[in-house]
């Protein structure tokens, strides 16, 4: 991941952690990197990469054992694929259509492009 | 959280010359910051202003909550590391470290001695004989491993390369994480350090014009390009940064553009790019300008 311009970088933290977690990477209750392994890894200011994962913390996604460290919480990836196919519509699916709608490709169309990629 | 120092209505006049303009504000405990401006803009005034080495025209300081002037129990907590640091003619770098550990109370010679590899300078050559980035080197190595509580680089790294640079920037952020104490970086090299920092000040002509969160100031901007006319209807009663335009194009940057604005913005056929803190400082440098320019 690069950290990017136009947003927090705690924000972008999180969600790199919540993309590994959707992905498989971090596997439920197995510990996440330390804040400051973030801040080395990505060369941000340690007390951001801890406002990025204690978010986390806050939604229930990773919990602290006291002494250890933070761990991903049982059932955070099944939580978060039910956000992320809630926000699936608006994220990606609209602007398809009305990318598809100004090049005048019908929804039909536009399924058969999916269909193909998808036998890809 | 703590506040390590504490500045009201400071201001320093050399002459008729006003180089720090009433300013006023904290620094916290265990936080970098970034000390930004132009040159001239009062930054390394400050700086000496916090740490004794010159008197104040008027206002207040507090570090560790007293006055820094002739204050050894401040004084002793504080490390400088200035720009061009100026060592007797005879010194070899293994002398300044030698004697760092009589002024820095919390002195680590092991890390010393780490850096000294890392950034391979010669400690048995004399000051006179080493490169500009070599003597930089020497005040890295000591403001990192003094580990004083309040440290301050002032454009520490004069003719360090690209490689050693990143390696200051490593080392202050692994060593920061082990031992949290509170740091104020000030240099030019702004897009290199923008992620480091928790919190950004920026003087311009002696004033304070951001005292910000990093996290705030980011996204804070962005830049709107379309054609002339869509950009000039969006743009319109918001605050403008800057404009520029080439044939019927334009890109204007806008501060505080939130959601719903940017869907706006996408609606209306513009593109939104966002603004770099370096830029963000360039443009709000150039504003003030403009407004000083208008108030004179």
């Amino acid at each position: 991941m690069a950290v990017d311009e136009s947003r927090p970088i705690f924000l972008q933290i999180a969600e790199q952690i919540e993309n590994d977690i959707v992905a498989g990477t971090l596997a439920e209750e197995t510990q996440v990197p330390s804040t400051n392994e973030f801040a080395a890894f990505y060369r941000i200011n340690p007390a951001t990469a801890g406002k990025g994962v204690n978010l986390l913390v806050d939604t229930g996604i990773l919990y602290k054992k006291r002494g250890i460290g933070m761990f991903v919480a049982d059932g955070a990836r099944a939580r978060l694929v039910a956000t992320r196919r809630e926000q699936f519509t608006t994220q990606y699916v609209r602007p398809l259509v009305e990318e598809a709608a100004k090049l005048g490709i019908s929804p039909d169309q536009l399924a058969d492009l999916i269909r193909k990629e998808e036998a890809k | 959280m703590n506040a390590v120092v504490d500045v009201t209505n400071l201001t320093k006049r050399f002459g008729s010359f006003t180089a720090v303009d009433g300013v006023s504000f904290t620094i916290r405990e265990n936080a970098i910051h970034g000390l930004l401006g132009r040159n001239g803009a009062g930054k390394t005034t400050i700086m000496q202003l916090l740490t004794g080495q010159d008197f104040a025209t008027s206002g207040d300081i507090r570090v560790f909550g007293q006055s820094p002037v002739e204050n050894a129990s401040v004084l002793q907590q504080l490390c400088f590391i200035k720009e061009s640091q100026k060592y007797p003619d005879d010194f070899k770098p293994k002398h300044v470290l030698r004697s760092a550990p009589w002024f820095f109370p919390h002195w680590d010679a092991e890390f010393a001695e780490q850096l000294v590899d890392e950034f391979r300078l010669p400690t048995n050559r004399r000051i006179k004989k080493l490169s500009r980035g070599q003597l930089s080197a020497i005040g890295v190595i000591v403001g990192l491993a003094s580990r004083a509580p309040l440290t301050f680089f002032d454009e520490p790294y004069l003719g360090l390369d690209a490689v050693a640079r990143q390696l200051f920037y490593d080392r202050l952020l692994s060593d920061y994480a082990e031992h949290p104490r509170t740091v104020i970086l000030s240099t030019h090299l702004i897009d290199e350090v923008s992620n480091l920092l928790e919190h950004v000040i920026v003087i311009d002509q002696g004033r304070i014009i951001i005292d910000e969160a990093a996290d705030d100031l980011r996204g804070s901007v962005s830049n709107v390009v379309g054609t002339a006319a869509a950009v000039d209807a969006f743009a319109a009663g918001r605050e403008v940064l800057h404009r520029e335009g080439i044939g019927g194009l334009a890109s204007v940057t806008l501060s505080s553009l939130g959601d719903a604005d940017r869907a706006a913005a996408r609606a209306a056929g513009l593109e939104l790019s966002p603004v770099s803190l370096q830029q963000l400082i360039v443009r709000k440098t150039q504003v003030s300008e403009k407004e000083f320019e208008l108030s004179a």
